[in-house]
């Protein structure tokens, strides 16, 4: 075999093997191309669609009269996908360089890092301006998986106003997600905030929204190049509320620095016109997560101003539950319109040496019928009725009226106050009722206790002549109208309602009445009933100074009231923490609630309304 | 001229030329090889430009080199074939003698030192033993009785064995194999007795399991094991071959369109303009398109083995068989990679990944196959 013939066999070998390694090569091609085509495609396409969640926009708040009370406003936020970053340390030094980042950013952004969902950006910074924008941009290329991300984020432009009615929103924490059902971890994907306190909280599920999603091409560093397919979120419902800015407002102007709270309700239908609370904070504070150094600020401040005082503060009624006792006592026939007392000063319970003040040294005179003992708050009269009646009666009465449960208004974690009965002593106290116990119920002490929502709800129970509604604050939700919802009905005589109405009204309008500044310059007629509450209890024959008592153990003022009288439309509850006064502090605030509402033309047109609010609002 | 090296030449070579010499083969070119290869760097300049991202900057550098090598080969071709034979002996002393200073003064990255750098111009010696050892092998078989004898063999195996160990030392197992094959190549074309293949890959075959647990590094091991389970390590090692077989597979037979790969465009395939251009290209044109390039190949080796069958002398015929099949060797490894047939090694796609020195060797290598092709007849027989 020469040389040549032995290279040209040796090459045809090989070019068998070529041949055959071509081969190879090609039915791989086939392989991947053809036969696996669908589930390469379907890795490419898993590669470069992503499916994002879009948060739906959270329903807007709004008062009767359309003036805006929870707004949604874009919000530029520094985002992270810790999946796409490498160095996570060396990526946030090199943001503190870019953009102010405090440690407390950063420690709080290393909480939410904990319960991310995959792939899901983490929010670092909120709020940036357009200038750390920019800074972030420039640097884009050197940040992989930072991305600025525009988010709708709560915004209450009337601050402090309805912080304690509306509410406000807070990032979604830990706490809440350990509550999460599979359903809310999917409702809630997209969505940083959650209502945290008020209505913002008791209509979370309406206020939220349905979510929505679109799939959105990515490169290999997780930036969104487009937009591929949308499914659009629903937006939350939008709420009208019965609150009444400018009502609100006046409500609040009236109890001025003072801790407090005004609760209005609209007689006809329940609904909750205005609800303050004193003092009170801004909740945009809390819309991203509050600072450290604010909420101790809020936390630790003696005024308590989280502290819903209308809906959680339980405070003993006083004198305020005098018109309810007496429909009780003409009900149940312990008095009638006729009755009289004498009134020395004081009462003393047969075979007791204990004396039961009355509030004027001297007493009320020789004959004090119904209506003189509710104009001058006379409570000797009452003690006379209770220790003829029995607790049965008047527990009997006050739940009628809504006392010691509940309201069941549409806000979160009301405090149901109390009115004792005889089981109650027993089981809380392990011991029986006293005919003593009687007297204090009777006046609102002792063991009573009641919330101003309570108090308006039982003033405005009374003013309707019966119908017990169930409190509303919101109206209407998406435009369509809540109906009322009455609870249930005092049934009682109408000459017994008219007896209580003319008690009430001599408060305001009788020479002697506690209550005259609360009717002062109105062109319709009030009726209203003051209210002294105890703080400290007096010994004996200790006289009552109030000057040696430190403020804060000063008696609360009380004043419930409503107007006009011949056809009530507004009946209103005040409290005023350390007030002494109910007719002398807290009267006054009703005074101006009533002027406001009843003054104001009923159909005025949306706008001048709103224009009249915003340059309040300015101020406030 | 050296007469004495061709013994057997006729007295008057001019007789047996009928006709007179064609421009092309007085130039030394080789116009079919011209054509495929123009047509080939045409073909890589646009994939190039799609897997770049639409960046004329590689494109333009790309062109340049491919200028450069085009010259080169054309330089090459033009030196007569037996200077290259007396000359090989020094440069593959020369090119060991770099080999060896890569190991004490190179410089590299990633753990290897694989480049020289003089006056700040950088290069890899193993690029010239890529020519240099089958060009020695063959010089060293041409004087010899073929087929060789045992200790032909020997001496040719010595010859391939010190540049390929030198070079595993640095370490680049990837280009120490293909240059050892082009060695062996010739070798196995000269006539070397299957008994001794056998021989070879029986021992091989017993050689492995020591190889694996001794011979190779860490990062040898897990590309190994990574292809045979490329899924068990999706983000980490396995990374680049779920991406281009993800690439590949996704262009089916028609493609998605040039410059509209998503996984080359929107950077999911990792080096797309270098080693895994091939991914980029049949994302993007699909089976059509890759079945297309392997044509292209095809006809190339085809042609540089036409180029080896007709060539003059022991030498010719060697070195020609040898690069063509190496050639086809650098074709098959690369797409056997991208295509997750084999462990990932770093070897371009011939003429379509971007890199100059890799493209200048090669074009070297076709400028010495033209050499061969166009030799002017001095033997008839």
């Amino acid at each position: 075999m020469t040389e040549q013939r032995l290279f040209r066999n040796r090459m045809l070998v090989a070019l068998a093997g070529v041949a055959l390694l071509l081969g190879v090569l090609v039915a791989r091609f086939y392989n991947l191309q053809v036969v696996n085509y669908d589930d390469y495609r379907t890795q490419s396409d898993e590669n470069r669609i992503q499916v994002r969640p879009v948060a739906p926009t959270r329903g807007l708040i709004y008062d009767r009269n359309g003036i805006l009370l929870a707004d949604n406003r874009p919000s530029y936020n520094l985002a992270i996908v810790r999946e796409r970053v490498r160095d996570l340390d060396a990526t946030l030094e090199l943001i503190g360089h870019l953009i102010r980042l405090d440690d407390s950013d950063v420690e709080k952004f290393r909480n939410r890092m904990q319960r991310r969902r995959p792939f899901e950006p983490v929010p670092l910074r909120f709020r940036l301006t357009e200038e750390e924008i920019a800074r972030i941009s420039v640097n884009e290329f050197r940040l992989p998986g930072v991305s600025v991300e525009a988010e709708l984020v709560r915004y209450y432009p009337l601050t402090d106003l309805f912080a304690h009615s509306v509410g406000y929103v807070g990032r979604i924490s830990e706490r809440d997600l350990s509550t999460f059902t599979e359903e809310d971890v999917r409702r809630y994907r997209g969505t940083q905030s959650i209502g945290k306190a008020g209505l913002e909280r008791s209509y979370e599920d309406l206020l939220l929204g349905e979510v929505g999603y679109e799939n959105v091409e990515t490169n290999a560093r997780g930036r969104v190049l487009r937009v591929l397919e949308r499914h659009d979120p629903k937006p939350g419902a939008e709420l009208t509320l019965n609150l009444d800015a400018r009502l609100q407002r006046a409500a609040s102007a009236a109890l001025g620095d003072r801790r407090g709270a005004v609760v209005a309700i609209d007689v006809k239908t329940g609904g909750v016109l205005a609800f303050v609370s004193k003092p009170s904070f801004d909740p945009n504070l809390f819309v991203t997560g509050i600072s450290f150094n604010d909420y101790r600020a809020l936390s630790d401040s003696l005024d308590v101003p989280l502290f819903n005082r209308a809906l959680q503060g339980q405070y003993p009624p006083g004198s305020t539950l005098k018109p309810m006792m007496g429909l009780g006592g003409l009900a149940d026939g312990v008095i009638d319109a006729k009755y009289k007392v004498k009134d020395p000063g004081y009462y003393r319970l047969p075979n007791d040496t204990r004396l039961y003040r009355d509030w004027k040294r001297w007493g009320h005179g020789k004959h004090v019928d119904l209506i003189q003992a509710l104009a001058e708050s006379c409570d000797v009269y009452f003690y006379d009725m209770a220790a003829r009646w029995n607790i049965d009666g008047m527990h009997d009465i006050a739940t009628r009226f809504g006392l010691g449960a509940k309201t069941g208004i549409d806000l979160p974690v009301e405090r149901p106050g109390l009115f004792p009965s005889r089981q109650w002593k027993r089981g809380a106290r392990g011991m029986p009722w006293f005919p003593g116990d009687s007297l204090n119920a009777v006046l609102g002490q002792g063991f009573v206790l009641a919330t101003p929502l309570q108090l308006a709800v039982m003033t405005a129970t009374i003013a309707s002549r019966g119908t017990h509604f169930k409190p509303q604050v919101v109206l209407a939700v998406d435009g369509v109208e809540q109906p009322p919802e009455v609870l249930h009905h005092v049934e009682a005589k109408p000459e017994n309602w008219d007896l209580v109405f003319e008690g009430m009204e001599a408060v305001v309008y009788s020479a002697h009445g506690t209550g005259k500044k609360a009717g002062k310059d109105l062109d319709f007629r009030v009726a209203g009933k003051s209210g002294t509450a105890q703080v400290v209890g007096i010994a004996q024959g200790e006289q009552y100074d109030s000057e040696a008592l430190k403020e804060r153990h000063r008696d609360h003022a009380l004043f419930v009231a409503f107007a006009p009288v011949d056809d009530p439309q507004i009946a209103v509850a005040v409290l005023v923490e350390n007030g002494e006064g109910g007719g002398k502090v807290a009267a006054p605030v009703a005074r101006e609630v009533f002027f406001d509402w009843m003054s104001r033309p009923q159909d005025l047109p949306e706008e001048a309304v709103s224009d009249e609010i915003d340059m309040g609002a300015g101020h406030g | 001229m050296a007469s004495r090296d061709y013994m057997h030449r006729l007295p008057d070579s001019h007789s047996s030329l009928s006709r007179p010499v064609s421009l092309s083969r007085r130039w030394h070119i080789d116009v079919p090889l011209l054509v495929l290869l123009l047509v080939l760097a045409a073909v890589g300049l646009g994939v190039l430009h799609s897997a770049a991202g639409g960046d004329v900057h590689y494109v333009k550098r790309q062109a340049v080199f491919m200028v450069l090598a085009f010259v080169g080969m054309f330089i090459v071709a033009q030196i007569p074939l037996d200077v290259y034979r007396r000359w090989s002996p020094w440069a593959y002393v020369g090119g060991c003698a770099l080999l060896v200073a890569v190991l004490f003064v190179g410089v590299g990255a990633k753990g290897a030192q694989r480049w020289l750098e003089v006056g700040g111009f950088r290069f890899q010696p193993s690029e010239i033993m890529k020519l240099a050892v089958p060009m020695s092998v063959a010089a060293f078989l041409h004087k010899r009785n073929l087929p060789p004898s045992f200790f032909t063999v020997l001496g040719a195996l010595g010859i391939v064995a010190l540049p390929a160990a030198l070079i595993v030392r640095q370490p680049d197992l990837g280009t120490s194999i293909l240059i050892a094959a082009s060695g062996l190549f010739a070798l196995y074309l000269a006539g070397l007795s299957w008994k001794m293949i056998g021989a070879a890959v029986m021992g091989l075959v017993a050689a492995a399991w020591p190889i694996w647990q001794w011979g190779l590094r860490d990062y040898q091991r897990q590309r190994i094991l990574t292809l045979l389970d490329p899924d068990a390590d999706r983000l980490g090692a396995g990374w680049n071959i779920f991406q281009s077989k993800a690439a590949i597979g996704s262009g089916g037979l028609y493609g998605k369109g040039y410059m509209q790969g998503t996984q080359s465009q929107l950077d999911f395939l990792p080096e797309s303009h270098t080693d895994f251009i091939i991914a980029v290209l049949s994302e993007e044109w699909g089976m059509r398109g890759a079945l297309l390039l392997l044509l292209l190949y095809v006809l190339i080796i085809a042609r540089g083995i036409y180029i080896s069958f007709m060539a003059q002398h022991v030498f010719g015929r060697l070195l020609a068989g040898s690069i063509t099949l190496t050639f086809f060797v650098y074709v098959f490894v690369n797409i056997g990679m991208v295509t997750g047939l084999l462990p990932v090694v770093g070897v371009p796609l011939p003429m379509v990944s971007y890199g100059g020195t890799s493209l200048i060797t090669l074009m070297a290598g076709f400028g010495i196959l033209m050499a061969i092709g166009t030799e002017r007849r001095r033997v008839t027989f």
